[in-house]
């Protein structure tokens, strides 16, 4: 019979896929999900440059640089990935160092370390070495960790944190100390020190007004009002909006959105390129962007969940959770819920090595499932 | 079991730990998504339009459309002004290959001048790339010539064109028509930003002044498309379907009340002296011509004028700027005496046919002073009509003194003396018209508020306070030609709306003179067509076909003592007699009145009087010949 004939194809096909991914160490769901947003944000980014293939191309070879690594990392065992977790961070506060004494002024920040043929931040590794050495030092200590625990943790968190701070780059420093906090959170630090903590923050952000750049300053009062300053400072907040608002509910259409073409969008293929979804997709292209992220993230997190060993779970949280983080904090500043910091939409936005970073990330996170013990009952 | 001292780690309540702590991270994640998503809902559907409005305005700009300037028509449908291109050459940088060497080669062909190469160099880098920047104004036919030549050498520079005004007739009526030039600081106050945006043109007197708002028009509008730098960016498709645009309406055309030809007599007949010509159709106010001498170019100020033209013209010692039509105001000379004749004979003051003797000397009872008669001589016995042929001072005297200075004024106020004659364009004067009561009003020092007797005996003969303009005498010569009509002097007879709909204006009728009789204005208008047939105007009737009625007028410019003769030869120019003539023609069926005023002319008779007549000849004997096909639609056509 033709339809069972069919049917036996489809399902040898299914079954040697699956053989195929259980070999490379890869989830299938995750997989898609991932392949379906870099699609997605290429026909954003396609749009959003002007219609600049270059670009797309470009952004193409970041995600075969990014997969490679993915692919590399999955087969990486917990216990490997453990052992070199504080190599990876001392030689990322190295190139901290590094960047701070010969590094590149590019942006008006020291930010980059140029190889020869390529520039390279040294602040996305540490992206992932924070958390790696953070669950590194948490794997052999008992949970909830105790208050010297929490001390080491502090300074395994601060001292990148505030050596980007100082480059200064304070969106990715705030980054890096968020993923540590995650990490301690999902560790199960108490809620009372949570609160504690949270409200020395506050306290600790209005005294370090003091020592902010003026630039910085600016961007927080802007987004505070951006009404004060529409053709300087809160011209990127005020744009952005217009962008988002004359969406509306369907979009525009692909490369018709008159704010992002004519470039009154500004940073548009960047980290304005969510308004670009908003006004050429309309709130129905946001929402299926939201949720192909909440797709990741939540099977992510499925994903780290499933592992058994403190050392992976740990860091697989914190790998899903931190993803979400950019994604909300991007999503929040183009929507003026937030100060605009230079943080990317994850896999959407245009350039950086945050492309390579977070596929290295998901790479690890899949290796911690497929290699984990299966413990019996 | 487990020492509480030592912890050890404690695999089932870290499992605890990670599941709580994970199902709390996603209800976290959730309820940000949530958050998210309102705030996208809010702006996206809830101020949808808002931003949507905004959004448009961010990328279109609106391209203002300049209406045309209505055209200026004389009562035959002869152009006065209308509108031409002007050639300027514009330049857009980023299409400029090599800037300095572009400049450079426009300066060898002579298309910049040198001295402006460096400013012009400055005005470009000072603008956006890729605006079109003038680098040169009012090419020459020859200069377009040489550019269209070399015009591939020049990738981003071309010619560009805008509408400027055109007086096909030159400087002919200059201080009717007005001119127009660039839109001042000034004018920015009182006009509409909007209305005039895209506008570079507005009227500054005259008729182009008075009627600015129906020969503006109405200006259009494109809407095009721009980047946030401003730059026009041309998209088929995409954007192109929401672009509305405008078009401008024209302004409307009016259709004046000269006549060229009369007008262009009168230019000629004045030549180059200064003065004015005032010509009106007794029967209903139309201005037929209006001069003012000297002139000047209108299209000088269209174009724009530099600062050392303008001086040159302001600074002139002739004032050609100075529009004595209407702000000119002079004694009126002997041109009063028809009217004090009238008061005279109103007043019952005077018997016509009486004779009263002139000596030569006028002597006021109880006063020592002297009144002589102007010219000098004597007229022996004269009645009242050859006394206003033959320009009797010495009668004058007498008559004024005999009336009174109250009486005298009141008489004249109707005629339109010390009043603005309300003529359609802005910028006259009233002169004055004095008496016992304004003398004290006009003056602080109560000596200086007496009116002396002596100051009646002037008036009789139009010297002393009394000051009028051409217009007014005009106006006056007009009142009597329709014994005692009078209509509101008036340049505009229609204004003509683009679909040619001609909406005619009606006439003005001022109140009439009613209390003088039908045997005193016989006797005045017979007492005028003496002084054209055998008094002081006698010659200018020679080889007339028709009756002429006039009256000669001599303005003092300075007092010659009372002893004294005055004797032409012997003045400077400019302190010599301005010439006054009012005149009416046909005398029978007047359909012409008219003032000539010469100044530093000398005597009425000889300076201003064949000035009249030429003017009188050109619109009634010539006034067929106005070519019929440019006859202007009818104003009985006008429908409404």
């Amino acid at each position: 019979m033709i339809d069972d004939f069919g049917y036996a194809r489809t399902r040898r096909t299914l079954s040697s896929t699956a053989k195929l991914l259980s070999v490379l160490n890869l989830d299938g769901p995750l997989l898609v999900g991932l392949g379906l947003l870099a699609l997605y944000g290429l026909a954003i980014l396609y749009s959003a440059s002007g219609q600049s293939l270059d670009t797309v191309l470009r952004t193409l070879v970041r995600i075969a640089l990014g997969t490679a690594a993915m692919l590399a990392l999955t087969h990486a065992s917990p216990n490997l990935l453990r052992r070199l977790s504080p190599w990876i961070y001392v030689i990322g506060i190295a190139l901290l160092l590094v960047v701070e004494l010969t590094g590149v002024i590019g942006k008006g920040a020291q930010r980059w370390l140029n190889l020869g043929i390529v520039r390279f931040q040294p602040s996305e590794v540490m992206k992932l070495a924070v958390p790696m050495l953070a669950a590194w030092y948490l794997h052999d200590r008992p949970l909830p960790p105790d208050w010297r625990a929490m001390l080491m943790l502090a300074v395994i968190i601060f001292l990148p944190a505030g050596l980007v701070a100082m480059q200064p780059d304070l969106g990715t420093a705030a980054l890096i100390a968020a993923s540590g906090a995650l990490l301690a959170l999902m560790a199960g630090l108490s809620l009372r020190i949570v609160i504690v903590l949270v409200l020395l923050a506050v306290g600790g952000a209005f005294a370090g007004w003091h020592f902010l750049h003026d630039y910085q300053r600016e961007r927080v009062l802007t987004f505070l009002n951006p009404q004060t300053d529409p053709l300087g400072a809160g011209y990127h907040i005020i744009q952005s909006q217009i962008a988002l608002g004359s969406g509306g509910l369907f979009g525009k259409g692909w490369m018709h959105g008159s704010q992002a073409q004519l470039q009154f969008l500004p940073e548009r293929s960047t980290d304005f390129i969510f308004a670009v979804v908003g006004e050429e997709f309309g709130l129905i292209g946001l929402i299926l962007l939201l949720a192909l992220y909440l797709f990741i993230v939540a099977r992510a997190l499925w994903l780290a969940m499933q592992t058994n060993d403190t050392y992976s779970r740990l860091l697989g949280l914190c790998i899903a959770l931190t993803f979400f983080v950019y994604v909300f904090i991007n999503a929040g500043m183009v929507s003026g819920l937030l100060p605009v910091v230079g943080v990317p939409l994850p896999l959407v936005s245009y350039g950086g090595t945050s492309v390579v970073t977070l596929l290295a990330g998901f790479g690890i996170l899949m290796g911690l499932y497929s290699h984990r013990k299966l413990v019996g009952s | 079991m487990v020492d509480s001292r030592v912890r050890i780690k404690d695999h089932w309540n870290e499992q605890r730990i990670f599941s709580q702590r994970t199902l709390g991270a996603l209800v976290v994640v959730a309820v940000l998504v949530l958050v998210l998503i309102g705030r996208l809902v809010f702006l996206q559907v809830m101020r949808h339009d808002y931003y949507t409005e905004l959004s448009q305005g961010n990328r279109v700009r609106l391209d203002p459309i300049p209406a045309s300037r209505g055209l200026i028509f004389d009562r035959n449908g002869k152009v006065m002004a209308d509108n031409e291109p002007a050639y300027q050459l514009e330049l857009v940088r980023e299409q400029v290959p090599d800037l300095n060497d572009t400049l450079n080669r426009l300066t060898a062909l002579g298309l910049i001048d040198r001295d402006e190469v460096e400013d012009t160099r400055r005005i470009i880098l000072s603008r956006r790339t890729f605006d079109s920047v003038p680098v040169r104004l009012r090419l020459t036919d020859e200069e377009i010539g040489a550019f269209a030549v070399h015009r591939y050498q020049f990738p981003g520079v071309d010619l560009a064109t805008r509408q400027t005004r055109h007086y096909p007739l030159g400087q002919l009526a200059v201080h009717a028509l007005g001119y127009v030039s660039a839109i001042s600081v000034q004018d920015l106050e009182h006009i509409d930003r909007v209305t005039y945006a895209g506008t570079t043109l507005i009227g500054k007197l005259g008729v182009e002044s008075a009627y600015e708002r129906p020969l503006h028009g109405k200006n259009g509008y494109r809407e095009i498309l721009v980047n946030a730098q401003g730059r026009s960016v041309q998209r088929e498709g995409a954007f192109a379907a929401e672009l509305h645009s405008q078009a401008p309406i024209a302004g409307d055309d009016l259709v004046l009340s000269i006549d060229v030809a009369t007008q262009q007599a009168a230019e000629d007949a004045l030549g180059d002296h200064r003065g004015a010509v005032v010509a009106i159709d007794p029967a209903n106010g139309d201005v037929l011509a209006l001069v003012s001498k000297p002139g000047f170019d209108p299209a000088a100020f269209a174009r724009g004028l530099s600062r050392s033209e303008y001086a040159a013209l302001s600074d002139d010692i002739d004032k050609p700027l100075f529009n004595r039509a209407l702000r000119g105001t002079y004694p009126s000379g002997s041109t009063i005496k028809p009217v004090i004749a009238l008061a005279g004979l109103t007043y019952h003051v005077v018997d016509p046919s009486r004779q009263e003797f002139c000596a030569g000397v006028f002597h006021l009872p109880g006063s020592s002073r002297l009144f002589r008669e102007g010219k000098g001589g004597k007229h022996g016995w004269v009645d009242l009509e050859h006394a206003i042929a033959r320009s009797c001072d010495v009668y004058f005297y007498g008559l004024a003194a005999t009336i009174g200075a109250e009486h005298i004024a009141d008489f004249m106020a109707p005629f339109g003396y010390g009043a603005l004659t309300g003529i359609d364009i802005s910028g006259e004067k009233p002169g004055l018209l004095p008496s016992p009561e304004w003398k004290r009003k006009a003056f602080k020092r109560p000596e200086d508020q007496i009116w002396f007797p002596g100051e009646t005996v002037n008036f009789g003969v139009g010297q002393g306070y009394l000051l009028v303009t051409p217009l007014q005498l005009a106006h006056v010569a007009s009142v009597l030609a329709e014994r005692g009509k009078s209509f509101q002097p008036r340049l505009v007879t229609g204004v003509r709306d683009i679909e040619g709909h001609l909406k005619a204006i009606a006439p003005v009728q001022l109140p009439a003179i009613d209390n003088v009789s039908d045997a005193a204005w016989d006797l005045v208008l017979r007492g005028m067509m003496g002084a054209t047939t055998y008094g002081t105007a006698a010659a200018i009737s020679k080889g007339a076909s028709y009756l002429i009625a006039g009256k000669t007028g001599t303005a003092q410019v300075f007092s010659v003592g009372q002893n004294e003769k005055y004797v032409e030869k012997n003045v400077a120019e400019r302190l010599r007699d301005h010439a006054w003539f009012i005149a009416f023609a046909p005398a029978d069926a007047p359909r012409i009145a008219i003032a000539v005023l010469v100044e530093n002319g000398g005597f009425g008779a000889s300076a201003a009087a064949p000035i009249a007549r030429r003017v009188m000849d050109a619109y009634l004997l010539h006034q067929s010949t106005a070519p019929a096909a440019n006859v202007a639609v009818p104003e009985s056509q006008a429908s409404d």
